[in-house]
């Protein structure tokens, strides 16, 4: 049986990272297991940006991927980016072992609004989904209700839908099919 | 869906190159990223580029340098400058120079995504855009002759309709507006199509010459014809003949072509035998032969024979509208046949084109093409090319009446200078203004003094 490693960071909802597991296995079908929290990444912090290099984080995720699960997607609380960025909302290796997804732009608060904890499990989800996609070798999708839309903001990520649009469902299903295939022999 | 679009990033900084590629690469580009401007030539020559992500601190050649050299080959390039280091100064000077757009690191995700989307989109419009006026001139191209000018159009109709004809055309225009090409289309409009189109210009031969040229001789005929041979009629046979400036023919040979049109025979000199001959003749003149006639140098009678329909060409200073299509044909066999790559004319200098005179018509036009196609710099001819040749047909206020002050201000002076060697002193003594003024009014219109 193939599965998805969920790795939540500390400070991490333990609640949240369970209903995204369970959104997970319902859309896409395949079981997810979550990992125990680790340690906040010091090793990728740049205190002149006060941000986390998610590209350090991601290979960190990548090194310590166990094989024996399809691909690994790390959950982090910490505002992310990449060195050409001012921020990420995550960052995957494209058809690759690993993903990160920040949860830290994706909740109002952030902006200075009320909390609304519902909205963020929408929106950590809809991200997790997007990076996933990625690890299986999906491309950003011109279509604005697919969940492969390239969103910058979180008003781009809420018009989105948490679903793979017609054609990358079945670019997911064909690359899913190949893996499995690999992992069966 | 097409291809995906190609993007080349150049920076010198491996980590900048990795994370922006990376973040391309996921939203659908195909990238290519290198770390100098040498690397990115080389790969340009290589493979198609729809857009560049420059940086503009780099050693050897800088982001601005690099723009410079891509812009000589590839002036359309679209390149967007990256720095570090932001400052008024440069971000003006990047665009000044021909910069897309210029970004500061890191970029905010949501600009530079849109910035790649609005090029993306302005490639896919501006191919449309060409593909479509390509489409468009097919409906103002007939054979080798471009118009969109109404009485041009007509005569288009005129040619097909008189091409399923042999009936006599008389082409009439002034010299250079493209009268062999309106035969050349008749003919080639003709059922005669398949069969020889012979061209004769008739005042370029003495009358003993152009009388043997066109009816042949037979052997011993006279001193020198040593064999007989066969002439432009006789060759034309089944065909067309074209008989150029038929206003300047003998009266002897006019009254020996009137023979020919009316008993569709023809006599060798130093022969008695008529010979048969199945040709349509279509005469043109750049002469009123009506006035001709009333001088006693034109025969009526050939006249009216020839004159069974008449094609009268308007020159081309009455169909200004013709001038931007004429420009660009030319512009696209000129590039052919030199190797060129002009991509087009300045507003500027379409301007003083549209408002020239013409007096050689379409012949003059493709000679300050081809020139200026030969000078252009960085594949755009300007007031600079095109100035010396008609500024001296823009003499006329009215010439100028939808010209903007600036563009008036701008050909008034770069006429004043040419005609005065670039001698400063005399130039601005002329134009009324002191020599610093002149100065910046060459800097403020970028006037360049012309090797011609």
């Amino acid at each position: 049986m193939t599965y998805i490693y969920l790795q939540p960071y500390n400070g991490c909802d333990n609640n949240i990272i369970d209903e995204i597991a369970k959104r997970l296995m319902n859309t896409i079908n395949i079981d997810v297991k979550i990992l125990p929290s680790i340690e906040e990444p010091v090793y990728a912090f740049d205190p002149v940006r006060n941000q986390y290099h998610s590209t350090k984080i991601l290979s960190y995720i990548v090194g310590n991927h166990n094989n024996s699960a399809l691909r690994t997607i790390g959950i982090i609380g910490v505002d992310l980016f990449i060195p050409i960025l001012t921020y990420v909302f995550g960052e995957a290796q494209l058809d690759g072992k690993a993903a990160i997804v920040s949860g830290a732009r994706l909740k109002q608060e952030y902006y200075g609004l009320k909390p609304d904890k519902k909205l963020y499990i929408e929106r950590l989800f809809k991200e997790v989904m997007h990076e996933l996609g990625h690890t299986f070798g999906l491309t950003h999708c011109e279509l604005p209700h697919c969940v492969m839309h390239l969103s910058n903001n979180v008003a781009g990520i809420d018009k989105k839908t948490s679903n793979f649009c017609e054609n990358h469902r079945e670019q997911f299903i064909k690359r899913l099919k190949e893996l499995e295939r690999e992992y069966g022999k | 869906m097409g291809n995906k679009p190609h993007i080349i990033i150049v920076d010198d900084e491996e980590i900048v190159r990795t994370s922006l590629s990376s973040w391309l690469i996921e939203d659908g580009y195909d990238v290519v990223a290198v770390a100098s401007g040498k690397q990115a030539i080389e790969e340009l020559h290589k493979c198609h580029c729809d857009l560049m992500l420059v940086d503009l601190k780099m050693p050897e050649m800088d982001g601005l340098e690099l723009m410079k050299e891509v812009k000589k080959f590839l002036p359309d390039m679209p390149i967007i400058i990256m720095t570090a280091y932001a400052t008024v100064d440069t971000a003006v000077k990047a665009i000044k120079e021909g910069a897309f757009d210029y970004l500061m690191k890191p970029f905010d995700p949501e600009e530079i995504s849109i910035t790649i989307k609005k090029i993306i989109k302005q490639q896919m419009l501006e191919q449309e855009n060409l593909y479509l006026r390509k489409e468009l001139s097919k409906q103002f191209q007939f054979h080798q002759l471009y118009s969109k000018n109404k009485k041009m159009q007509e005569i288009f109709e005129l040619i097909k309709t008189v091409a399923k004809t042999d009936v006599t055309v008389l082409i009439h225009g002034e010299t250079g507006t493209g009268k062999e090409l309106i035969a050349r289309a008749i003919h080639a409009e003709s059922s005669r199509k398949d069969k020889p189109f012979i061209a004769v210009s008739c005042a370029s031969l003495t009358e003993t010459l152009l009388e043997s040229e066109l009816f042949g001789h037979e052997k011993g005929a006279f001193t020198g014809a040593a064999t007989m041979a066969k002439g432009m009629f006789e060759m034309a046979d089944k065909g067309t003949i074209f008989l150029d400036e038929i206003g300047d023919i003998s009266p002897k040979l006019q009254m020996d072509l009137l023979r020919v049109l009316e008993t569709k025979e023809i006599v060798r000199i130093g022969s008695s035998l008529p010979i048969p001959v199945d040709v349509r003749v279509i005469a043109a003149t750049n002469k009123d032969l009506l006035k001709a006639i009333e001088k006693g140098t034109f025969r009526e009678d050939l006249y009216y024979r020839l004159n069974v329909i008449t094609i009268d060409i308007p020159p081309l200073r009455e169909r200004p509208e013709d001038i931007p299509l004429l420009v660009e044909h030319m512009i696209e066999r000129v590039n052919l046949e030199t190797g060129k790559s002009v991509k087009r004319v300045s507003e500027d200098a379409m301007a003083l084109l549209i408002q020239y005179k013409w007096p050689g018509n379409i012949r003059e036009l493709k000679n300050v093409i081809e020139r200026s196609v030969v000078l252009a710099k960085d594949n755009v001819i300007t007031v600079n090319e095109v100035g010396p040749c008609v500024s001296r047909g823009i003499k006329d206020p009215e010439s100028v009446k939808d010209m903007s002050l600036e563009s008036v201000e701008k050909n008034h002076i770069a006429r004043v200078l040419n005609d005065n060697n670039w001698n400063i002193s005399i130039s601005a003594q002329i134009l009324g203004i002191d020599r610093t003024t002149l100065y910046n009014k060459i800097k403020k219109y970028n006037l360049q003094q012309n090797s011609n």
